[in-house]
């Protein structure tokens, strides 16, 4: 039953990413360009923790900590460098 | 793979994880569907929330019942997660504001300032170099 617990949500973040993936190309503002790509990051570290109850295995924890922190990282800075024109000032 | 579990972890873990994935899915679509900027910037925070966290309850649970271990990897990423969404949201509005909106169009701040878009810091509003 946890199998198809695990692929039923493999289905729903995948397609929340292929939908996220259009918003990104077709948003009309910046705004909503970079709200996609954070929404991305987001929907990309779900799956990769199903991968890691997938495989039973723990060592897929250090890798989605390390992509939230470099999709936070890039989201600020492209809000800075449009708001401000400067990512550090 | 085979998952060889007795059946009260089996539903508890099956039930979060199909929480996770529906609420990551009608965060999506409510991103999709949405017609203004300002609502779709509403919609993502329930994918960010409560769908990464029915999967990290999800996973922390099966980490403890099945492999008899416990973990605190989630609960870095959760708090990781809730810290960075309100900033990142803030951020995305102001880029936002400054690119669509006009101030005449926002409703007076209540303030002693203006809106921080739009106007200097306080104690630099006759700076010259701005």
């Amino acid at each position: 039953m946890i199998t198809y617990a695990i692929v039923f949500a493999f289905a729903c973040f995948g397609f929340g990413l292929l939908g996220t993936l259009w918003r990104m190309l077709a948003g009309p503002t910046v705004a909503d360009r970079i709200l996609a790509l954070d929404t991305m990051v987001i929907n990309f570290i779900a799956l990769i923790i199903l991968y890691g109850i997938w495989q039973g295995t723990a060592i897929y924890f250090e890798a989605s900590m390390l992509i939230a922190m470099v999709g936070f990282v890039s989201t600020v800075a492209f809000c800075r460098f449009i708001l401000r024109g400067d990512i550090i000032e | 793979m085979d998952h060889d579990l007795t059946l009260l972890p089996e539903i508890l873990v099956s039930v979060f994880l199909v929480i996770g994935g529906l609420f990551g899915l009608v965060g999506s679509i409510g991103f999709l569907r949405l017609r203004d900027t300002m609502q779709r910037l509403h919609a993502p925070t329930k994918a960010t929330t409560l769908g990464v966290g029915g999967v990290l309850i999800g996973s922390m649970l099966y980490f403890v019942m099945v492999e008899g271990r416990v973990s605190f990897h989630e609960l870095l990423i959760t708090l990781f997660l809730f810290l960075t969404a309100p900033i990142t949201a803030n951020f995305i509005a102001k880029t936002h504001m400054q690119a669509k909106l006009q101030e005449k169009d926002l409703p007076p701040s209540g303030g002693k300032y203006g809106w921080a878009v739009y106007d200097a810091p306080p104690g630099e509003e006759n700076d010259p170099g701005r």
